[in-house]
């Protein structure tokens, strides 16, 4: 698993690959609400489009921070792949919170209404 | 085919990914379809995680995992000895987790009935919990 922080505005970018299971996510989440304090961020963007496997370890992941970043009044959105798509569906994860399948839409998106 | 195995290891939450390699180890010579092999993964690594952080809580205990195929059908059977469940109706449900106080989204349960073809459980407080998923490998025909 690796991990990637970086500011950019008032936009925290976190990007992930490999795998998003309960080990990793304990470890993520830590280094990501650590970002938005040390860093005053009040909107993320989770780009998952390069990991190869989630758990609901992930769903919980992206609820957990959602509910920090509602809290702080920003916005969130993440970026997805093909193999992601089941697990984020079924959680029903999407209704809530706009999911891209490129860091490229993700980005014009929180251009526009970050 | 007939195949059987049987691993035990530690409830060391770096494990976790090392029981979904074995269990994608096991059911490759079935030629499962990526969707299939993604499918089991996700169902292992839920069960595990629950004997992990549910079963054994803060303490440190076995994780059984045996498999079986038989034909085109694989049976996988995932136990701990840890704490147990008191109510599996409320634990099977959606959305539903006894640690609120973690980032768990309540989902487990439902992905393993959903990505398998069927899911049982058996639970004994104080004794462990019992997990047996089902799943025929279609590809195999």
């Amino acid at each position: 698993m690796d991990l990637k922080i970086v500011k950019k505005n008032n936009t925290l970018f976190v990007s992930l690959n490999g795998d998003i299971d309960h080990h990793n996510s304990e470890i993520i989440k830590d280094k990501v609400d650590e970002g938005i304090i040390k860093y005053h961020c009040k909107n993320l963007i989770f780009d998952m489009s390069t990991v190869d496997f989630m758990d609901s370890s992930g769903i919980g992941l992206i609820l957990g921070r959602y509910k920090r970043i509602n809290a702080l009044d920003g916005n969130m959105c993440v970026v997805s792949n093909d193999k992601l798509k089941k697990i984020l569906e079924m959680s029903g994860i999407d209704k809530i919170i706009k999911i891209f399948h490129s860091l490229e839409r993700a980005k014009e998106y929180s251009g526009r209404y970050f | 085919m007939e195949n059987k195995m049987h691993l035990e290891f530690p409830s060391f939450s770096q494990n976790e990914s090392f029981a979904r390699m074995v269990i994608s180890a096991f059911v490759t010579p079935l030629d499962p379809t990526i969707e299939e092999l993604s499918d089991i993964k996700t169902a292992v690594s839920e069960a595990v995680t629950n004997a992990i952080i549910h079963g054994y809580e803060s303490k440190i205990g076995t994780v059984y995992m045996d498999g079986e195929i038989d034909d085109n059908k694989l049976t996988i059977v995932i136990k701990d000895d840890g704490k147990g469940i008191e109510d599996i109706t409320k634990a099977r449900q959606p959305l539903f987790t006894s640690r609120p106080d973690l980032d768990r989204s309540g989902m487990g349960f439902t992905i393993m009935e959903t990505f398998m073809d069927s899911m049982d459980l058996i639970s004994v407080p104080d004794k462990g919990t019992t997990v047996i998923m089902t799943k025929l490998i279609n590809t195999k025909r």
